[in-house]
């Protein structure tokens, strides 16, 4: 029975990613993400240089060479350093922010999709209106409020970045709703939480799965900007706050392009990874979107 | 149902959303840390009474819900409080910071949807080609980039290596008085590099929209009927495709006005552009929270208002949603 079902699975999996090796988006996402990946590894476990103290006079705004190939900072600590430990920062905030945040609007989406009357239309009042309240300010002002550690940053990121997710899950709640196997289920007399768990749930799951990896992606963006607005984890080096020293520090009048441009094109980056690969899924998951 | 009856509808969320949010604000800044008496009963002439004597003579001493509703009173009367580091009245102050993010976002947010627009509409048409994945590729690009960042680069590169920009601010010092042409060619190169800024990261995610809004209108019947009607391609693409497209696109643009408001607040930072994104960012730096909310106030109503706006554009460009 297990064995079988594992086969299934198997073959299932086999057949989507037959379609998604032929789209070269995703691709290019899954090699991008994969160097992230490596890189968040590496710097883990070594880094050339420390990350923490400072260096000496001699060592601060250094242009690349052999010794730091990315340069030194302006408290003279190695950028390629900062930069391997920030990629696995992202991906922390990244993916646990977004696991907040597709686990909250999954959940409001698909009952607000499921019940009609009066618990349905508090629910879609509920997702429009923080579809419509500006998320950046208000992340930014409770991130202030918090205080700036880097769990309180997936908690905030988290909890203000569901109603995009909310309302993909509302809509294909209610197309799932109406489907024959659905209405079957409901004339047989299954239970409320029968029909969720096995014909709702599990519909709604493909296009949840692609608009986790599109979540992830903004997460990751939503906290480079508040680090670089001063609002990060001071013991917790990101992108962003490596950035937001390389700003407030004068890095921009001294031109010291090595310290500016590396963590801001692997931002610019491992978004992209994230949004190119969850574009991909979206068009191979999505029968709507499929190409036949 | 008419256009009048769908506005008349339409307003009723729209009003709703607007006491969210002023709850909301209400809430988060009375959950802040620290208030201005803390502040003021530091001096030590200050006798034992006075904190009990001011939470009254400020009504703090009432009960929350009465709290809520002076509150309420105060904002429609249009009386945000004071600015605890400015000094002034926040009304002044944010609206002064709304006209200067407007003349900002305004144009960058126009140009960003006609490129947008443009580049979407031709990679859609060109589908397959390596017009359409270059496209589509850099349109992802740019969705990704970080404004705050993009911008740093600018000021980097165009205005302290290049010098052709100046780095920051909105005007030069002493513009006031040398005439209007003079003030005028000032304010548009300190606009300058901004608007890129915003420009570049915004019309991502209209060029994706486009595209994919004109690949489904293709496979309509409509286009085929009228290509076997024989019209020329030009006059299918603009009165055919471009017009059905556009549909999606408008709604795009009412859902993420948040990017908007999100991209000012980060290229208003870096370049120190005395708009109402600067604000926020001073006003956190400062702890001058009833500016903070103030602010936070006027960009929501802001976008509930831009929001609102592009709905009935929608219905009017739509007669169908009307129903």
């Amino acid at each position: 029975m297990y064995t079988e079902k594992l086969t299934i699975y198997k073959r299932q999996f086999g057949a989507v990613w037959d379609v998604f090796r032929s789209n070269s988006l995703g691709m290019i996402g899954v090699i991008m993400l994969a160097v992230f990946l490596i890189m968040a590894v590496i710097g883990n476990f070594f880094t050339p240089y420390q990350t923490s103290g400072v260096g000496t006079l001699a060592e601060i705004l250094n242009p690349p060479s052999w010794a730091h190939p990315f340069g030194t900072d302006d408290v003279g600590r190695d950028v390629l350093s900062q930069v391997l430990k920030g990629a696995g920062i992202s991906l922390l905030v990244g993916v646990l922010a977004a696991a907040i945040s597709v686990g909250i609007g999954a959940v409001v989406g698909l009952l607000s999709g499921y019940y009609g009357g009066i618990r349905g239309t508090i629910l879609v009042r509920f997702i429009d209106i923080f579809l419509i309240i500006p998320a950046l300010p208000l992340i930014i002002i409770l991130a202030a409020l918090l205080g700036s550690s880097i769990w309180n940053i997936i908690f905030v990121i988290g909890i203000l970045g569901w109603p995009g997710t909310a309302r993909i899950a509302r809509s294909q709640t209610l197309v799932i709703r109406e489907l024959p196997y659905t209405l079957r289920a409901r004339s047989l007399g299954a239970s409320e939480h029968h029909i969720i768990s096995r014909h709702v749930l599990p519909g709604i799951l493909p296009l949840l799965f692609a608009n986790t990896v599109l979540v992830i992606g903004s997460a990751i963006l939503s906290e480079a900007t508040i680090s670089f607005l001063g609002l990060g984890d001071p013991t917790q080096l990101s992108w962003g706050t490596m950035l937001n020293f390389a700003f407030s520090r004068g890095a921009l009048f001294a031109g010291a392009y090595w310290y500016v441009i590396p963590p801001g094109v692997c931002i610019a980056l491992i978004v992209l990874a994230f949004t190119c690969l969850g574009y991909a899924l979206d068009e191979v998951l999505n029968p709507r979107l499929r190409k036949s | 149902m008419g256009l009048m009856q769908y506005a008349a509808r339409r307003v009723v969320p729209a009003i709703i959303t607007l006491f969210a949010v002023i709850l909301l604000n209400f809430l988060l800044f009375h959950a802040m840390p620290g208030n201005p008496f803390d502040l003021l009963l530091r001096d030590p002439r200050m006798p034992p009474g006075m904190r009990t004597e001011m939470a009254h003579a400020y009504g703090l001493d009432a009960p929350l819900e009465v709290q809520f509703l002076y509150y309420i009173q105060n904002i429609f009367s249009g009386n945000l409080g004071i600015s605890l580091v400015y000094k002034v009245p926040v009304t002044m102050l944010v609206s002064e910071r709304l006209v200067n993010t407007l003349i900002l976002v305004t144009p960058a947010t126009i140009l960003s949807i006609v490129i947008g627009t443009v580049v979407g509409t031709l990679a859609g048409w060109k589908r397959g080609g390596k017009f359409e994945s270059g496209a589509l590729l850099s349109s992802l690009f740019v969705y990704s980039l970080p404004a705050f960042w993009l911008g740093m680069v600018f000021i980097m590169f165009f205005a302290v290596m290049m010098g052709w920009f100046p780095a920051s601010g909105i005007t030069s010092y002493g513009m006031e008085n040398v005439g209007l042409l003079a003030y005028l060619s000032d304010l548009g190169a300190h606009l300058f590099l901004p608007t890129i800024v915003l420009t570049l990261v915004l019309l991502g995610q209209y060029a994706l929209i486009m595209r994919s809004s004109v690949v489904d209108v293709l496979a309509q019947d409509y286009i085929l009927t009228a290509k076997a009607k024989g019209f020329k391609e030009t006059k299918i693409i603009r009165d055919h495709v471009f017009k059905n497209a556009l549909l999606p696109l408008v709604t795009l643009i009412g859902l993420n006005i948040g990017l908007i408001v999100g991209g000012a607040i980060q290229t208003e930072t870096v370049f120190s552009y005395p708009g109402i994104g600067r604000l926020i960012y001073e006003s956190i730096a400062t702890r001058d929270y009833s500016v903070l909310e103030g602010a936070f106030l006027a960009i929501s109503v802001s976008v509930i208002v831009a929001n609102l706006v592009t709905d009935l554009f929608y219905a009017y460009l739509d007669p169908r949603v009307r129903h």
